[in-house]
């Protein structure tokens, strides 16, 4: 469904990926694994044209792109179809919970307020914070906040979700309700990339596991083969650096 | 005080405030009104970094900035009928006021518009929202309540400044006064009522920024904390 090929970019000079490929089929989970600059993050914003790649092609829903030269329309008609997921959240601070998911779907995909409110009701109610639908971002906690941002990617019925390490910004008491609501779009066959340093997510929810380090991908792997058979010493002992910290 | 300096006093008191409510206060308002729409302009120029406009926007401000407000009062009510173009006292007043004003606000709303986090344009583009939809949307009221407060300074400053527009012969509230003192000598009298009346406009004016904080406020559920 989606497929990235050749993926490079370069911040002022410092090659931050080197050709980077990937490629994700429909109701795939893939979680971005690996250390801190290593990438991840700008591979999932390129992903999204938050940033733009110096190289690469992408190929989404059979129709090949060239990522460095798409065109404005061209990005925003992409995105209608995806979503995304920030580690700051970012909701937007002067419209409720309930506002934040319709937002897009009434000024962007112009539908109906009473339609978009139904929607977003039910994408809060499946997050768990249909009570919470007239409160503003900083009336809610870290955790309730990225559940409103996962309602609001979902809302929008993309095909894949990007989520930039969605927990990392949140008490260590709030991660587990936001793992929850991932695991449940994950079972529902929501096609997913999780850019994450929760091990145990991507060991139980992810189907594939991509290992990022110095802008390259290490290793891409169906998670129980990444996990079980992994040969590369360097993927092994950042997998036991972290389970030290788990002790 | 002798009855005579009450007797002026108390007779001059509605045709002061009356010019200022005739005068002063519609000359700040359209004044103000118009200062704003050049500052968001302004402001939105130089953050999508039109290129051209830029630079000419950048000139303006260094311009009015660098300039006193007397000089540019009198440039245009005395100085471009040189050139053939003659303005009549009021809509000049209004016309220095406006770019004036609209100089030192452009400034403020700009902070305001860079001081909103990026992840909330970033946010709106992965909702499928347009640049110009996000800006209006999102950004800029947020913006409005970070640039509120120094606006509110704004208005007040020019609430007073209009006094200046006496020397383009714009007959509002000091000159009004001027035009008593010197026919009753009681300058310090008059000048103090004319100053209480101006303390009093200005304290109007508080009370409402007080007022518009708070609903402000309101809208985005309690102060504003940004991560």
């Amino acid at each position: 469904m989606l497929e990235v090929r050749g993926l490079k970019k370069s911040f002022e000079g410092h090659e931050i990926l080197k050709g980077v490929d990937l490629s994700l089929e429909k109701g795939d989970v893939l979680a971005v694994l690996g250390p801190s600059g290593g990438g991840k993050t700008t591979l999932l914003r390129c992903l999204n044209f938050l940033e733009r790649a110096d190289a690469g092609t992408m190929t989404f829903l059979g129709q090949e792109m060239d990522m460095p030269s798409l065109s404005r329309k061209d990005i925003a008609a992409y995105r209608r179809h995806t979503a995304f997921v920030f580690q700051s959240f970012n909701l937007f601070a002067n419209k409720t919970a309930l506002q934040n998911v319709t937002e897009g779907l009434i000024v962007a995909r112009k539908m109906a307020k009473r339609e978009a409110e139904e929607r977003a009701m039910a994408a809060l109610e499946r997050v768990g914070l249909a009570d919470k639908r007239a409160s503003y971002p900083n009336q809610l906690s870290g955790g309730q906040q990225q559940r409103v941002a996962i309602a609001r990617a979902v809302a929008g019925e993309p095909d894949v979700i990007f989520f930039d390490e969605p927990t990392s910004a949140l008490d260590p008491e709030l991660i587990g309700g936001v793992l929850d609501v991932m695991r449940d779009l994950a079972r529902d066959g929501m096609t997913m990339v999780v850019v994450t340093h929760e091990m145990s997510f991507a060991r139980s929810a992810s189907t594939h596991v991509l290992f990022m380090d110095e802008g390259v991908a290490l290793a891409s792997a169906p998670t129980g083969e990444f996990f079980k058979e992994q040969k590369l010493e360097r993927i092994q002992s950042f997998l036991r650096s972290l389970d030290r910290k788990d002790e | 005080m002798s009855e005579r300096v009450l007797d002026i006093l108390i007779s001059s008191f509605p045709r002061i405030l009356g010019q200022g409510l005739l005068v002063t206060i519609p000359l700040t308002v359209i004044s103000f009104a118009l200062a704003l729409i050049i500052a968001v302009a302004c402001a939105m120029v130089q953050i999508a970094d039109i290129k051209g406009l830029r630079q000419i926007v950048r000139f303006y401000i260094w311009i009015i900035r660098g300039t006193p407000l007397l000089v540019q009062l009198y440039l245009v009510y005395f100085g471009l009928p040189d050139l053939g173009l003659v303005l009549p006292a009021f809509p000049c007043a209004v016309a220095v006021f406006a770019l004036n004003e609209g100089a030192y606000c452009a400034e403020t709303v700009r902070a305001a518009i860079e001081a909103v986090p990026r992840g909330q344009m970033e946010a709106g583009y992965c909702v499928g929202m347009s640049y110009i939809q996000i800006m209006r949307r999102i950004v800029l009221p947020q913006a409005f309540r970070t640039a509120f407060p120094p606006l509110s300074n704004s208005l007040i400053s020019m609430v007073k400044d209009t006094s200046l527009a006496a020397n383009i012969t714009v007959t509002e509230m000091f000159m009004t006064t001027q035009r008593v003192a010197g026919r009753t000598y009681e300058h310090l009298a008059l000048y103090a009522e004319v100053a209480l009346i101006y303390l009093l406009f200005c304290t109007v004016i508080t009370w409402l920024q007080r007022l518009g904080e708070r609903k402000l406020n309101a809208m985005n559920g309690g102060n504003v904390i940004r991560a």
